[in-house]
């Protein structure tokens, strides 16, 4: 099937690699990629800060760009939330209601659509390390994701994977908040580091990079030893 | 006329509350709930069922009342429900204490009132505690009767509280009492033992069936105060350390008679 | 200082405060423990929430009558009703009975209500001697602070905090042990139950079908309080009714399951009235006030009407991380945590609560913790949508804007990108400084470096 990709603003400015093995996976298991190039952010940002106008000023070309997509992909959980929970209410009673429901009845994240769409868990990848695995609180509780980043994470040869503690709490990131109430925010991603930490493991992974970018953030500035990756990545290692 | 303030204030809430409610709020559970598997097909109401207040059609079986098989179970037959009683009653630390017969429960009686060193025994007139306090009159010890009014401060002096019991409840390991049946409202929670003489046949499976056996034994004509004892007194508001007796008692005991 | 000031300020201190961090962690950790252990009792925990909520919905979108229904039965029962529209008609409702009754001193079981309209400091302004008898309310009581959560009210302090304070405050002798220190609290408060004139009490659910209040507690600190005063008065929020009695079966072993983590709570007991004949005791008289204070605004929102089912079991505070790190004061709310960010706007103005809605990651574990199925997260971003619709962020505003024209047209988005490679690197220069536009960011956290070729352009040079 012809995929769309949707590659969310922050991936491709910092995280081209994420999107770049998503392509690889998806062309791998015989599918036809695209990614629209007119299209950057879902409009999440603002619609978080309550700015909805503004929000729909970003999502209105996405909704008609994707419009005639067969399926849409996106490389993040929290993206991915908008896309197919949050764009029913952005929409509510713009005349574009419609157009939403339908473009969420064909949205899924990246690795629930490897799982859960495709049927595919063995990618044949190769990832030596220790990992354990970050719930993003979008894919998890607005998507209901937990199982599917698991069952490919388990088919990683030469991979051990080791839940830590309190893995479904929020590492702190969400978005504006994030700048907003540093505070919390840092506090809450210290809490989740050393849950991680506790583990030993190498990597800290997950299906949502901006989660992964706050953590990293952290980690680098306290030097740290764990890194982080995303889940993609370790599905395109060989 | 002089309007009066607190009609007023009834008719201004209620006025508000009417206005509020033309708008309707959509029905729980659907648009963004997060938890799939949570859509009942309504089922007909069973017979004697609360029909709601409007007859309004919104919800056929009260949801309550539908949700009985979904929480913590009391146990079909009576082996189950006692173990469930028992189970419980360890996990809260309530003492319980089951006879072959009313004299061996006396017996026993006399003994904690020697252990425990008893100074004093606050109760009620009713047929269990009637036997165990003639029972226990040898021991000559201060007898505090609460039917018809008492002074406070003789209760408090009192070592235990005896009382009867309206049913023992398997799922939670709760006893009820009430003011009318077990000698008022400070009985079972002033003295710092409560001893609770209860017939095996007391038992039922759940608050659910507490609660009906209540209503049918007394309404419209309720007691003033009805409760539901699970465990002795407790507070973990210190570090959610368990500690035993914050106010009430620190002793709550069982006796299971014949 | 502004309500949002004081929340930042204070959401600085306690994020600075690793021990205080570690308590509350601690705590709720035991917490989380035992709830999931309760829960597994549940053959249905889902469909039981979802009972539950549905339940709460009938009683809510049918308010008017249910309320009159369960007013009418507790009228014919004797009690006195008192119906209050705002916070000061309750105080004077409730002064008005302590001042007929001559009381010199009042005993009081907790009741966030009572917080809500600030009774207490009315009370005691007037003269009167009010004691808390819950153990954690009679903490916080001796500290002049308000309780720390709703449930567990002196969670914030440690036995030696708490010895010292018996020390200074009592003169007990220092003890490590919290055995002793509730003995020490049970000595003192048993003498105030026994010469208290008036007892005041609030309520967990009020039940139409059969007039009657049920109250919820641990420590029978409630069932005393109702049992030997003269006087007995209930204040309760209109919101707190359920239909029917069998209900309770529903809500009581679900509030001790989300609430604390119990099977069922030590003490639920229903009161339908006064001292009836033939009864041995309890008070001669029973006064019940009814509290709209907002609630009604809160109602007319249909969109956020659910935050009424709340049974104030204090679940979603016990799972929130941003309650988790900021802790229970921070908020200078009587209702914290996420029900509270969620209310406090309906209940004391959007312009200067809603910071809280603001001061949230819209993670959603409270909306999964919510024994009702409010629907927390999502109504905090209500709320910041509506903050904006009334008090538009001008700048904030133009800036999104401009990103979305950004984000459109690819030749800008790619310009954007290529500014951000420019310049990064002498963003270093200004790095955590006054200077540094990113200094939220940066100050604890690393910026992830642009990357040289970005998706885009490896998509476009692929094709």
């Amino acid at each position: 099937m012809t995929v769309t990709l949707f590659i969310p603003c922050f991936i491709d400015a910092l995280y081209p690699r994420v999107g770049i093995s998503m392509v690889q996976l998806l062309e791998q298991l015989g599918h036809r990629v695209e990614c629209p190039d007119d299209i950057a952010c879902c409009g999440q940002p603002a619609f978080n800060s309550g700015c909805w106008p503004e929000a729909r000023a970003v999502a209105d070309p996405v909704l008609t760009r994707l419009r005639s997509s067969e399926v849409v992909v996106v490389a993040s959980g929290s993206c991915g939330a908008m896309l197919k929970k949050f764009y029913t209410d952005l929409f509510a009673g713009t005349g574009r209601e419609d157009e939403a429901a339908t473009l969420s009845g064909k949205v899924w994240e990246f690795s629930d659509f490897l799982v859960r769409c495709l049927g595919v868990t063995d990618l044949g990848a190769r990832f030596p390390a220790r990992v354990t695995f970050h719930d993003g609180c979008h894919g998890l509780r607005e998507l209901g994701i937990k199982t599917s980043p698991r069952r490919l994470l388990e088919r990683v040869q030469g991979l051990e994977l080791i839940e830590m503690t309190d893995t479904e709490t929020c590492c702190g990131f969400g978005g504006t908040f994030s700048a907003k109430y540093p505070m919390i925010s840092t506090a809450m991603g210290e809490v989740k580091c050393a849950a991680a930490q506790a583990t030993g493991a190498d990597y800290i992974v997950s299906n949502d990079s901006s989660c992964l970018m706050h953590l990293q953030g952290l980690l680098t500035v306290r030097k740290q030893p764990v890194k982080t990756i995303h889940l993609a990545e370790i599905l395109a290692s060989r | 006329m002089v309007e009066d303030p607190a009609m007023s204030a009834r008719e201004d809430i209620l006025g508000r509350i009417r206005e509020a409610l033309r708008k309707p709020a959509p029905f729980p559970g659907h648009g963004h709930a997060p938890t799939a598997a949570t859509t009942h097909s309504p089922a007909p109401p069973p017979a004697g069922a609360r029909s709601n207040l409007h007859g309004s059609p919104v919800i056929p079986l009260r949801p309550s009342v539908a949700a009985r098989p979904w929480l913590p179970p009391g146990g079909v037959t009576p082996a189950e429900q006692w173990d469930r009683f028992r189970t419980a009653s360890t996990e809260l630390k309530t003492a319980v204490e089951e006879f072959d017969s009313a004299e061996a429960a006396h017996a026993r009686l006399r003994e904690l009132a020697g252990e425990q060193g008893w100074s004093g025994i606050a109760s009620h007139r009713a047929p269990l505690t009637d036997a165990a306090l003639s029972a226990l009159s040898a021991l000559q010890l201060p007898t505090l009767l609460t039917d018809g009014g008492y002074p406070v401060n003789d209760m408090e002096k009192c070592s235990v509280g005896i009382t009867e019991c309206d049913a023992l409840v398997a799922q939670t390991g709760s006893i009820l009492v009430t003011s009318r049946s077990t000698g008022g409202r400070a009985l079972s929670v002033l003295p710092p033992h409560h001893l609770v003489l209860a017939r095996r046949a007391q038992l039922v499976p759940d608050l659910g069936t507490a609660l009906e056996q209540a209503k049918a034994r007394y309404a419209p004509h309720w007691p003033s105060m009805i409760s539901f004892i699970t465990g002795p007194s407790r507070t973990g508001d210190i570090e959610r350390i368990l500690v035993l007796g914050a106010h009430g008692p620190k002793q709550l005991t069982v006796f299971l008679l014949p | 200082m502004t309500a949002a000031h004081q929340f930042l300020e204070q959401a600085r201190r306690i994020t600075r405060d690793l021990r205080h961090r570690g308590l509350i962690q601690t705590a709720l950790r035991k917490y989380e423990v035992k709830r999931d252990e309760k829960k597994l009792a549940f053959p249905d925990w889902e469909s039981a929430r979802q009972a539950a909520a549905e339940v709460k919905w009938d009683a809510i979108n049918h308010l008017d009558s249910y309320l009159e229904e369960f007013v009418a039965r507790l009228e014919a029962r004797g009690t006195r009703v008192h119906w209050a529209s705002t916070a000061a008609e309750a105080r004077d409702a409730i002064l008005g009975v302590v001042r007929d009754r001559k009381a010199k001193s009042i005993i009081k079981s907790k009741a966030m209500t009572a917080e809500e309209i600030h009774l207490n400091d009315a009370l005691e302004k007037e003269g009167y001697e009010v004691v808390e008898s819950d153990l954690g309310e009679y903490i916080v009581q001796l500290r002049h602070e308000p309780p720390y959560h709703i449930v567990f009210p002196a969670m914030h302090l440690t036995r030696d905090e708490i010895s010292d304070l018996f020390h200074r405050e009592l003169g007990s002798a220092q003890t490590r042990e919290p055995e002793e220190l509730t003995m020490i609290a049970r000595r003192v408060l048993r003498q105030k139950y026994i010469t208290a004139d008036v007892g005041i009490t609030g309520a967990n659910f009020a039940v139409a079908e059969t007039g009657m209040i049920s109250i919820t507690e641990n420590e029978g600190n409630a069932r005393l309080t109702a049992a030997l005063p003269r006087t007995m008065i209930t204040l309760l929020g209109i919101e707190k009714v359920i239909p029917a009695l069998e209900d309770l079966a529903l809500f009581l072993p679900m509030l001790a399951t989300a609430g604390a983590g119990q099977t069922l709570t030590g003490y639920n007991t229903m009161y339908s009235g006064p001292r009836q004949p033939g009864e041995a005791d309890g008070p001669e008289e029973w006064h019940v006030v009814l509290l709209d204070n907002r609630r009604t605004e809160l109602l007319a929102d249909p969109e956020q009407r659910d935050a009424l089912h709340c049974i104030r079991c204090g679940a979603c505070l016990n799972v929130c991380p941003i309650f988790r790190n900021v802790g229970g004061h921070t908020y200078g709310t009587a209702y914290s945590g996420p029900i509270g960010s969620v209310i406090t706007p309906h209940l004391r103005g959007l312009k200067d609560w809603k910071h809280l809605s603001g001061a949230s990651s819209l993670c959603g574990a409270c909306t999964e913790a919510c024994p009702v199925k409010i629907d927390l997260h999502h109504h905090l971003l209500q709320n910041r949508r509506n903050a904006v619709v009334e008090d538009a962020p001008v700048l904030e505003r133009l800036a999104y804007r401009l990103f979305a024209v950004v984000a459109n047209h690819p030749t800008l988005w790619q310009f954007a990108k290529e500014l951000g490679r420019t310049f990064q690197p002498f963003h270093r220069w200004i790095l955590r400084t006054k200077l540094d536009p990113a200094k939220a960011w940066t100050a604890t956290r690393d910026v992830p470096p642009m990357a040289e070729m970005s998706f885009k352009e490896w998509w476009r040079t692929r094709q």
